[in-house]
């Protein structure tokens, strides 16, 4: 069914993890072998620029022009950190591209570092990818005994260490400046920006962070060429692939790797096999928790960072969960509020207090015993919140906020009346 | 904490948390890093693994170890929810209460567990076996509801799945 090429989930057999042998065997590390002899730095950072490649973390940045602005002249150390933290809730992509096919990741890993002039390289890994770590362990060790990691790399003159940090819990640790403080073994709230981690990162030294399937991506677009991967996509303004977690109301909830810019309506039907028990699409996240509803009358949108954001919501990281015809989006809204309440860090007084604020107002009116000065409540916290916390959480906390009152705000007045749930 | 008057049975307290090797193979890494304090959070796992959970005295364990203060290690070992800081049962059970797993039936999951084994959220059964845990996303959205104990992860739960997997712990408690 599937006819898209398969770059990233090429090796994936449901079940088993593909190390070092087999994944040479399907042309692994080929692009390292050929940048290393045959291109510069600035060759393969131009090469990802011109791919269209954007951050697979969630915010969508162009990879190539971030990198772009690394200092690679400045004197070593310099860090490159992979991000596999991924928690928010609905996206499960890394971990399903880490549990088939290791060595991809410390093939971009080696790429980017190359390309970038780092010589440093740290993955943090979410507590719950136990596996995936253990994966990452021997697949480390498998590429430092052939070469590919370490010092002189493939007689370049190129040395690369690359150490794994096994986290322990906590959604915060996503949020890049968290992250840095949690690989120096500080306590992990985020940092002030500027100055930004291309300037001073982990140990005050220039790093960048990528999401673990941005990297990977970077061997494919080296070994395919900027121009063959900007093709992959099926809208015009999108770039290569995507893996897509599909999760809640279908009935395969499953992850594909589906072209860039596929049409929502297409992934729901084809890919999750329609809504399950028979029942009607009523609205999906369409990228993780904090990215805004989609709602029926965006099933024909191209699934990219564009078009999505022309209609108020996001791409961020391409795991969609529907929700049913059955389906209280308050009673939704509220449980992925309740999650950003009890991940917020406690840094700051939006966050910490204003999210608490908001999850009792909404359960109170999801109980029935909310007032019209309950509603008015709610939209002056999303207003006052939104651009006012330290860090992304609190912002990304009002996405599903912003959706429920925009798309859902009849379905909230309806409680409000009637003085109990509807559903 | 521990009262600093009784010197040597601190120390012998504490190495009974970690076994002399592991603390030696820290005491390299320490030696060869320039950053001691990124080691915290493996130290803290391994202190956990071997006993369960950290105690006051693997909070200051990891301190000597790391060379800092034992408020630089709190600080971080209060912050994450999967460094316990009080005992749990053999068998601490996450349970995943985020927006994928809710939607197909994890509050029953939770409420269930919650009936079987007699406890509420957050509370361990009277022979110390199981802890009740609510738990953020655990990234395993497309084999939802889940949860994990320990470091296992479980998927596409039933309540019948749930029955067993607890008797199948029961068993292997008794063995």
């Amino acid at each position: 069914m599937n006819s898209t090429p398969q770059l990233l989930f090429k090796n994936r057999v449901a079940g088993q993890t593909i190390f070092f042998k087999d994944y040479c065997k399907t042309g692994g590390y080929q692009a390292l072998t050929k940048a290393l002899k045959t291109m510069s730095p600035t060759e393969i950072v131009d090469v990802v620029k011109a791919s269209g490649l954007r951050g697979r973390g969630g915010a969508g940045f162009s990879t190539g022009l971030k990198w772009s602005f690394f200092p690679a002249d400045a004197p070593r150390p310099k860090y490159l950190v992979c991000n596999c933290d991924e928690m928010e809730p609905g996206t499960y992509k890394d971990g399903e591209l880490l549990a088939a096919d290791p060595h991809q990741l410390i093939e971009g890993m080696v790429l980017s570092a190359y390309a970038l002039n780092a010589d440093v390289g740290y993955i943090f890994i979410r507590y719950a990818y136990d596996q995936q770590l253990r994966n990452l362990q021997q697949a480390v060790a498998e590429a430092k005994k052939a070469g590919y990691l370490g010092k002189n790399i493939l007689g370049s003159g190129f040395d690369f260490e690359l150490h794994l940090h096994g986290s322990a819990g906590r959604y915060i640790l996503g949020e890049e400046t968290a992250l840095l403080n949690g690989l120096e073994g500080k306590r992990p709230n985020p940092r002030l920006k500027p100055p930004f981690p291309a300037v001073r990162g982990l140990f005050g030294r220039p790093t960048t962070v990528n999401n673990v399937e941005t990297i990977a991506n970077i061997p494919h677009i080296i070994n395919g060429g900027a121009e063959w991967f900007k093709d992959l996509a099926r809208n015009p303004e999108g770039a290569g692939t995507k893996l897509f977690g599909l999760s809640g109301h279908l009935n395969c909830t499953e992850c594909f790797e589906l072209p860039v810019g596929i049409p929502l309506g297409e992934l729901i039907e084809d890919y999750g096999g329609g809504v399950w028990k028979k029942r009607k699409f009523k609205a999906c996240l369409p990228g993780g928790a904090s990215t805004p509803y989609l709602t029926a009358e965006h099933l024909d949108i191209a699934l990219d960072f564009d078009p999505l954001a022309k209609v108020g919501s996001r791409f961020g990281t391409a795991g969609v969960t529907v929700f049913d015809d059955h389906s209280c989006m308050l009673r939704a809204t509220l449980n992925l509020l309740q999650f950003f309440a009890r991940e917020s860090c406690g840094w700051c007084t939006p966050c910490r207090d204003g999210l608490p604020l908001v999850c009792w107002l909404l359960e109170k009116i999801e109980k029935g015993e909310g007032t019209n000065e309950d509603l008015e409540m709610l939209k002056q916290q999303q207003q006052q919140i939104t651009g006012r916390s330290f860090c992304a959480l609190a912002e990304g906390a009002m996405g599903p906020l912003d959706g429920l009152l925009r798309l859902f705000e009849q379905e909230v007045i309806d409680h409000i009346q009637k003085g109990e749930c509807p559903f | 904490m521990i009262c600093l008057g009784n010197f040597s049975a601190e120390i012998e307290i504490m190495k009974k948390l970690l076994l002399k090797k592991q603390i030696d193979a820290f005491r390299r890494k320490v030696a060869k890093t320039e950053h001691p304090r990124e080691l915290v959070i493996d130290l803290l796992r391994e202190i956990q693994d071997r006993n369960g959970w950290v105690s006051d005295e693997g909070v200051e364990l990891a301190a000597q170890i790391l060379g800092v203060t034992p408020i630089e290690v709190e600080e971080v070992a209060t912050f994450y929810d999967k460094i316990y800081r009080q005992p749990v049962g053999r068998y601490p059970i996450h349970i995943c209460d985020s927006i994928c797993c809710w939607s197909r039936g994890g509050e029953e999951i939770a409420n269930h567990l919650q009936q079987q084994l007699e406890i509420k959220l957050g509370e361990t059964t009277t022979d110390g076996l199981f802890t009740l845990l609510p738990t953020c996303c655990l990234g395993g959205c497309g084999r939802a509801p889940s949860m994990m104990i320990g470091r296992r992860f479980y998927g596409n739960l039933s309540l019948a799945e749930l029955d067993r997997i607890i008797e199948q712990l029961r068993e292997e408690a008794k063995g």
